[in-house]
C-alpha cells in the first residue's frame, strides 16, 4: 500500500486543525473501535448576491484520531469546503476527496468517505438549529 | 538522510560476510548439489555443511533437517505434512496469537472437517499450561505454539510445553522464526518435535528457512518431484540460500543479544515515561531481545509510524502484514486490548546493527510527534484529563 505525495504532505503538514468556539455546526463521525475519529467544525457566513441572501462556509476546522489519510483527507475536506456555499459544499463527496489527494489506496477509501460524511453532518447540524 | 532501521521483526539487513558467501554460490559455485560432477559435488559438500551448522545451533543431528524456503513454508509443511501422514487424527491444539501462515493453515483445516483448539494467552501473551493440559486429546494431531511472538515478543515456556505433550503423547511443533539465534532453543531439552526457522530474520537472505523434523516422524510432502530433501521437499536445493544462511547462523554471537537487551530496556524505560503509554507483552527475561511494542493513548499507530517514517526511522504498527487489513491485530485483541488500544499501538524491533545514538534519537523524536497527533485529536481534552 502506497500514498501519494500529496496525500503524505498534507497528512504530515495538515491544514486548518483544531476547534471553533461556538461553532455554528458540528459533524461528528467514524468510532475508534474502527481506528478512525473526525469532528468538522464549522462557522457559516452571509452574503448578498445578485440580491439573494446566500449562506457559505466561513471558517472549518478539524480534529481526527486516525491514520495518515484519514488526516489528509480532513485536512483536504477543510480546504475543498471553505468558501463555498452550503449547496456546494453538500456535493463534495468521496472521489473528489479522493483525486484533490492524488487518489487513495483503494483500502483507504472510506477515509474519504468519512471526511465527506463529517462535513454534510456538520451542515445537516447547522440547519438542524435554524431550524429550531 | 541516514535512516534508523527498527523493524527488524519484518526483516532485516543482511549482513556483509553472509551476502559475500552468497554471492560466491550464486556466481560462481553454481552447481546442482544432485549433479555428479565437481561443481555439482561442491555444491552438495556446501549443502551438508551448512546442514550441520543449522542441526548444532538447536542440537538436534544432520538428517532431522529439511531446507525449505522460508518460515511460511515450514509452518505449512509442519501442519499439512503430518496431518497428511496421519488422516486419523483431526483435531490441531494451537494458540490465539500464531503467526497468520499458522492460523490460516489451520483454518484451512477446519472448512476439512478437522477441529481446532486456540488457546487462550493471558494479557502478557504466555498460554495457560493446565488449559493446554485439558485440550489434549485421543485425536489430537499436534500442538503448535509460536516460540517468540512476532508482535509483542512474549518468549513461551517450550520446556514445560514439550513435557506436557511428551508425557501426553502429542507431537509438539514451534515456530521459532523470530526467536532463533535470540534466546534457547534446544530440541533435546525441550521436547520439540517439529521446529520452524528462517534466514532473513537473522540477517541471512530471505526464501531460505529450514525445518527441523525429530527422527522417526513420518511427513508427507506437499511438494513432489526429484526427491531432494529425503524426499520431503523436492526441488533444486537453493544452495547460495543455504549457505547464506549457514553463515548468518554462524556470525550470529550471544554479545548481540546483550546488545539488544541493553537498547530494548533503554528504549522502553525512555517510552513509558510518555504520559498514556503502556507497553504490550511482558517485560524483562521473558520478551524477545529485540522487540518493543507500546500503545499510545489517543493517536492511531498508522499515524506515529508515519511521522516516524518521515523523520528517517522505520517501524511497524503490529505485524507489518496485517497492514493490509485494516483490522486490529489479532495478537493483541487475544491479549485483551481494546480495538482503540489496538489501533494505537506501535513496534519498534531491534537487531545488532542498531545503535545507542539511534536509540536516542528515537527517544527524542516519539515523543514529540506523540504530542503533535495528540493535538490533531478530538481527544486531546479526554487524553490530557486521564493521564494527568
Amino acid at each position: 500500500m502506497m500514498y501519494s505525495k500529496k496525500v503524505m504532505r498534507y497528512f504530515l503538514n495538515p491544514k486548518n486543525v483544531g476547534e471553533i468556539k461556538n461553532p455554528d455546526g458540528v459533524g461528528k463521525v467514524g468510532n475508534p473501535v474502527c481506528g478512525d475519529v473526525m469532528y468538522v467544525y464549522i462557522k457559516v457566513g452571509k452574503k448578498k448576491q445578485k440580491g439573494k441572501e446566500i449562506k457559505f462556509i466561513k471558517d472549518i476546522k478539524f480534529k481526527t484520531m486516525g491514520c495518515a489519510a484519514a488526516i489528509a483527507t480532513s485536512s483536504m475536506i477543510t480546504e475543498l469546503a471553505k468558501g463555498k456555499t452550503l449547496e456546494d459544499a453538500k456535493k463534495i463527496n468521496r472521489n473528489d476527496v479522493s483525486k484533490s489527494l492524488g487518489n487513495l489506496p483503494p483500502i483507504k477509501m472510506h477515509c474519504s468517505n468519512l471526511a465527506a460524511d463529517a462535513l454534510k453532518k456538520a451542515i445537516e447540524d447547522y440547519e438542524k438549529k435554524i431550524r429550531r | 538522510m541516514k535512516k534508523i532501521y527498527l523493524d527488524n521483526a519484518a526483516t532485516t539487513q543482511v549482513d556483509e560476510r553472509v551476502s559475500k558467501v552468497v554471492k560466491l554460490y550464486f556466481d560462481e559455485k553454481y552447481g546442482n548439489a544432485s549433479s555428479l560432477h565437481i561443481k555439482g559435488q561442491e555444491a552438495k559438500l556446501a549443502l551438508e555443511e551448512s546442514r550441520h551448522v543449522i542441526a548444532k545451533s538447536i542440537y538436534a543431528k544432520d538428517d532431522e533437517i529439511i531446507f525449505t524456503s522460508g518460515g511460511t513454508e515450514s509452518n505449512n509443511l509442519s501442519i499439512k505434512g503430518l496431518a497428511f501422514s496421519n488422516p486419523d487424527k483431526k483435531h490441531i491444539i494451537t494458540t490465539k496469537i500464531e503467526h497468520d501462515c499458522v492460523l490460516n493453515a489451520c483454518k484451512w483445516f477446519e472448512g476439512r472437517g478437522y477441529e481446532v483448539t486456540y488457546l487462550n494467552v493471558d494479557k502478557e501473551g504466555f498460554i495457560d499450561l493446565d488449559e493446554l493440559k485439558s485440550s489434549i486429546r485421543k485425536d489430537t494431531l499436534l500442538v503448535s505454539v509460536i516460540h517468540g511472538n512476532n508482535e509483542i515478543g512474549v518468549i513461551q515456556d517450550l520446556e514445560k510445553i514439550g513435557k506436557i505433550c511428551k508425557e501426553n503423547h502429542v507431537l509438539f511443533h514451534t515456530d521459532a522464526c523470530q526467536s532463533y539465534k535470540k534466546t534457547e532453543l534446544d530440541v533435546q531439552k525441550q521436547n520439540l518435535d517439529l521446529v520452524t526457522l528462517n534466514a532473513h530474520k537473522i540477517h541471512g537472505p530471505k526464501g531460505v528457512g529450514a525445518l527441523y523434523i525429530k527422527r522417526g516422524i513420518k511427513i508427507t510432502p506437499l511438494v513432489h518431484g526429484g526427491g531432494q530433501e529425503k524426499n520431503i521437499r523436492s526441488g533444486t536445493e537453493n544452495i547460495s540460500g543455504i549457505v547464506g544462511f549457514a553463515e548468518a547462523v554462524r556470525v550470529a554471537k550471544k554479545i548481540d543479544i546483550e546488545k539488544m537487551t541493553k537498547l530494548r530496556d533503554k528504549l522502553i524505560n525512555g517510552l513509558e515515561k510518555i504520559k498514556g503509554s503502556q507497553l504490550n507483552g511482558p517485560s524483562g527475561n521473558n520478551r524477545l531481545c529485540n522487540n518493543i511494542n507500546f500503545s499510545f493513548e489517543g493517536v492511531e499507530g498508522e499515524a506515529v509510524g508515519g511521522y516516524l517514517d518521515a523523520e528517517g526511522i522505520c517501524s511497524s504498527t503490529g505485524s507489518a502484514c496485517s497492514s493490509k487489513s485494516l483490522e486490529p491485530s489479532h495478537v493483541l485483541i487475544a491479549i485483551g486490548l481494546k480495538p482503540e488500544q489496538a489501533h494505537g499501538s506501535l513496534r519498534l524491533s531491534l537487531s545488532r546493527f542498531n545503535t545507542e545514538e539511534e536509540i536516542d534519537k528515537t527517544l527524542e523524536v516519539l515523543p514529540k510527534i506523540i504530542e503533535k497527533l495528540r493535538k490533531i485529536s478530538p481527544f486531546e481534552k479526554i487524553i490530557n484529563r486521564v493521564i494527568k
